[in-house]
């Protein structure tokens, strides 16, 4: 049988491989997004195990809040992507030094 | 019969997730995303979130992912260029991965979160509706949130809009406030004219 471990687990993977894909994609931003959104999804899976578990429906009001959050935080990324490309004609990250951080 | 799901969905999961970060190709990495959101929905039914289930495949893989097809199209990427680099920060993104899943397993993987101690819930029958319940909470004691989010939602709207709108000097367009504002002198003039009687002169030679 399935216990709460067994999604924690598979949460703790899916954050791990999305950690691991923004350490190896330096080069391009558009992964790092969606290096970010598998991140979220990572906590949303303990979101609603732990909601699922506890017999408490708050932790999947959370999820709905985080979805909305992700959904509106990818249109500005994406936006603020499409901007960095007219202006400088990359996305890698590299080159985007103009702040000399 | 719920753990071969479970397994199954995780591991379709788990691969397309690994995909989404080795290729290199950005649409593919968008097409992966999407069945990693897919089999995630599936684990989600199991958990018996059925509403965010649906959320997830309508909003994202409907709207999100679609949106960044849209971006990976619009843009002209040079692939050669982004390739570079992949094998250097191979060893130390493994190393992070595995120092990661190590803390975190070191916290869940033990006896804390196992069956004796969360019990393994009784499934909800056939007349549970998910909606009805998470709905409920979501309009009431979460009220202000919701409306937060909402707000959330608003913004970004118009941040993209006004982040990407772009006024090309020499392009003509649409002056809303000026069209507004336009009078009818301005657009009718009427001019005096004399009026005078026109000769008449019949064509003589054809007379003839």
């Amino acid at each position: 049988m399935l216990s709460l471990t067994h999604f924690l687990v598979l949460g703790a993977i899916m954050f791990s491989i999305a950690m691991a894909g923004i350490f190896i994609n330096r080069k391009n931003v558009l992964i790092l997004l969606m290096c970010v959104e598998l991140m979220l999804l990572a906590v949303n899976i303990n979101f609603i195990a732990f909601s699922h578990y506890l017999g408490d429906s708050a932790g999947q009001v959370f999820v709905f809040f985080i979805l909305t959050v992700a959904a509106a935080e990818a249109a500005i990324g994406l936006a603020i992507l499409v901007v960095l490309f007219r202006n400088k004609r990359t996305i890698n990250v590299e080159e985007l030094d103009s702040l000399k951080g | 019969m719920e753990t071969f799901v479970f397994y199954i969905f995780s591991a379709f999961m788990v691969l397309s997730a690994l995909m989404v970060i080795s290729v290199n190709n950005p649409v593919k990495a968008a097409f992966f995303l999407v069945l990693s959101f897919f089999a995630s929905a599936a684990i989600w039914l199991l958990l018996e979130a059925e509403f965010l289930a649906i959320i997830l495949v309508i909003v994202y893989v409907g709207a999100v992912m679609v949106l960044f097809l849209f971006v990976v199209m619009m843009l002209d990427i040079n692939m050669v260029q982004i390739k570079k680099g992949f094998v250097n920060n191979l060893p130390l993104a493994v190393a992070v991965a595995i120092a990661m899943f190590a803390t975190i397993f070191f916290v869940v993987g033990g006896e804390s979160f196992s069956q004796s101690v969360f019990t393994i819930p009784d499934r909800h029958g056939a007349d549970y509706s998910n909606v009805a319940e998470l709905g409920k909470v979501l309009y009431s004691d979460y009220v202000y949130s919701f409306e937060i989010a909402a707000v959330i939602l608003l913004v970004g709207i118009i941040a993209a809009i006004s982040l990407t709108l772009r006024r090309r000097p020499n392009t003509r367009h649409q002056k809303i406030e000026d069209q507004i504002a336009v009078k009818s002198k301005d657009r009718l003039q009427v001019v005096k004219v004399d009026a005078q009687p026109r000769k008449y002169e019949p064509a003589k030679e054809e007379q003839k």
